[in-house]
């Protein structure tokens, strides 16, 4: 691996900058990975459509922003309507299932679907949606191990729903692992 | 490549240690330090920096992009044993940090633009006053309230410049989280050095920005101690002007007699208003950084031993120019990098050495050209000196940056 972009986005709320913090959190001090994680700062970070970017690399990262990511996470119609255009041929697109319809077929793009939310209220809160986006992003990526993941949530989510928030993890990444196994459209095409 | 995390954050500490000629330093109250890796801005970087270092004051008003610091001194404050004072604003905030240094404290605050621009008041006192404090600025786009959430560099010369009256501080600009700790930490070793005010010149995109930080345990943090006055209260002087630094200050209560006052003073500190006095008060406040600019001045350079072109750069537009050099040398030009860690005092010295031997010197910064301006005046007409200059907003495109390294060899 040289140098991979990603952005994770969705609607304020939903926990879009912690997905960010979190990965980063894991490349950077578990995976042995230099990561750098920039965010939106304006009215886009209160509501609308919210976005945080991930720079990973091998080596130090110089140009802190991203250029053109190679893996979108889109929990929300908007930021996939902003966002998709971005990905270059071969790209990752990460889509909430339930809340996000699709413009196209992507043929170019490999496409992932997993319902976050809806496994995220069936753990008791919709709030986990995040945590379930991560575990499938960490499944169906090669970007950051599980392990390291799991190593980062301490500190980032509260500690009282820690053991929730592990779980909701582990749903998105056996889902993930899961779709990826079965390798049929909707997933790594 | 993978150690180097911030180009100087390693020796940083190590080397602080030496720089203090006559103080000795200790090693850092453990208290303060919260000893490991973190995933963690460069805001949240300047306040572990500053408990690091042993400042337990911090007097402010939030404005974006600098909040973060104050929130993160805030919450911590409490298991430190600090104090955080949210101010009604920014003169009373640096105001506060007169006081508190004179009570024995030391003491931060962080603004950005306009905040800073309400403080240089104030600012001018500290430096008239020889009181020791570390402010922050963390740079948006300006002028005026600009772009409250948006990167620049465009304040360079107003912390040099500010204040009325002949003075001079200090200022550092660190390049990321790592070195806003790093550096954090070294600016209240010189404040109290020095007796000055010291200025983190960071921007919007360092001081958001997350990356790995790691804090060395306490016992590997030097810190220059606040050094007050314990002797006869006869010969208690809370200045000395001989153009150096490691004075003590007097702290207030401990039963000596001195007076601190704006106006032109004698080594008592009683006004003393006449041409002669003001000459050795203004040539001390000015010779105690100028003439130990040798000691204070850091630097990080790369390949500029038989260089053509030489890029000066500074904070995150270093890490930029970094990019453009690389994309450079693959092409087969001979570029080196001088990125300046201490802008202020500047080096003029080096930029002198610098112009005689290359052809150019190009110097990206987020601003109309500031930097730039002192390049020029150093290089002195010996190479060409090519401004690449951005209205702030954003940092640099790197390929802006190669173009001009490429003009600057034909």
């Amino acid at each position: 691996m040289s140098t991979q972009e990603i952005r994770f986005s969705g609607f304020g709320g939903q926990g879009i900058i912690r997905c960010a913090l979190i990965t980063g959190k894991a490349l950077a001090l578990y995976d042995d990975k230099f990561a750098t994680m920039t965010q939106a700062f304006g009215p886009e970070a209160r509501g609308s459509a919210c976005a945080a970017q991930l720079v990973v690399s091998d080596e130090r990262v110089l140009y802190p922003y991203i250029t053109q990511p190679g893996v979108l996470v889109a929990l929300s119609q908007e930021a996939y309507d902003k966002y998709y255009g971005e990905l270059p041929k071969g790209g990752i697109l990460i889509v909430e299932e339930d809340l996000v319809k699709l413009r196209g077929e992507h043929p170019d793009l490999r496409l992932m679907r997993v319902p976050a939310t809806r496994f995220a209220e069936e753990l008791g809160n919709r709030l986990f949606t995040n945590l379930v986006a991560l575990g499938f992003f960490t499944a169906v990526t090669n970007v950051v191990t599980a392990e390291a993941m799991k190593k980062a949530l301490p500190g980032l989510v509260p500690e009282r729903f820690l053991k929730i928030n592990v779980k909701a993890f582990d749903k998105g990444y056996e889902y993930g692992v899961q779709m990826i196994s079965k390798n049929t459209r909707g997933d790594v095409s | 490549m993978k150690t180097k995390l911030s180009g100087v954050s390693e020796q940083a500490n190590v080397r602080s240690s030496g720089r203090y000629a006559g103080t000795k330093t200790v090693t850092a109250d453990p208290k303060g330090v919260d000893s490991g890796p973190h995933f963690m801005d460069g805001d949240h970087a300047i306040a572990e920096g500053a408990l690091a270092a042993g400042c337990r004051f911090f007097a402010g008003y939030p404005i974006t992009p600098s909040t973060e610091a104050a929130e993160r001194f805030a919450e911590r404050a409490p298991e430190v044993g600090a104090l955080f004072i949210q101010m009604e604003d920014e003169l009373a905030s640096i105001a506060a940090l007169i006081g508190a240094a004179w009570g024995g404290q030391k003491c931060m605050t962080v603004t950005c633009g306009p905040g800073f621009s309400l403080m240089t008041e104030n600012l001018g006192l500290a430096c008239m006053t020889e009181t020791p404090m570390v402010i922050a600025n963390v740079q948006r786009g300006g002028p005026s309230t600009g772009l409250p959430t948006l990167t620049a560099q465009q304040d360079m010369m107003q912390a040099r410049y500010g204040p009325h009256g002949d003075n001079a501080i200090i200022a550092l600009c660190p390049d990321s989280p790592q070195e806003c700790f790093d550096l954090t930490v070294e600016a209240f070793n010189l404040s109290e050095f020095y007796r000055v005010p010291v200025i983190i010149l960071t921007d919007e995109t360092v001081g958001h920005m997350h990356e790995k930080v790691v804090i060395p345990p306490a016992d590997q943090i030097q810190v220059v101690p606040r050094n007050n006055y314990s002797g006869p209260k006869e010969d208690c002087r809370p200045y000395k002007f001989d153009s150096q630094g490691g004075h003590p200050m007097v702290r207030a209560g401990d039963g000596y007699n001195f007076h601190i006052t704006g106006l032109t003073h004698n080594e008592k500190g009683y006004p003393v208003m006449t041409a002669d006095q003001n000459k050795i008060v203004v040539t001390h406040l000015m010779e105690k950084i100028n003439g130990n600019a040798d000691m204070i001045i850091r630097l990080d350079e790369d390949q500029i031993d038989g260089a053509e072109v030489v890029v000066v750069s500074y904070g995150i537009t270093s890490r930029i120019a970094v990019k453009a050099i690389q994309d450079a040398r693959k092409e087969g030009i001979k570029v080196g990098s001088l990125r300046m860690i201490t802008i202020w005092p500047f080096c003029e010295k080096r930029i002198r050495e610098i112009s005689s031997k290359v052809k150019a010197i190009v110097v990206p910064e987020i601003n109309y050209g500031q930097m730039v301006l002192e390049v020029e005046r150093n290089a002195g007409g010996r190479c060409k000196v090519i401004s690449v200059n951005h209205c702030g907003g954003a940092v640099h495109d790197p390929e802006v940056i190669l173009d001009a390294i490429r003009k600057a060899i034909q």
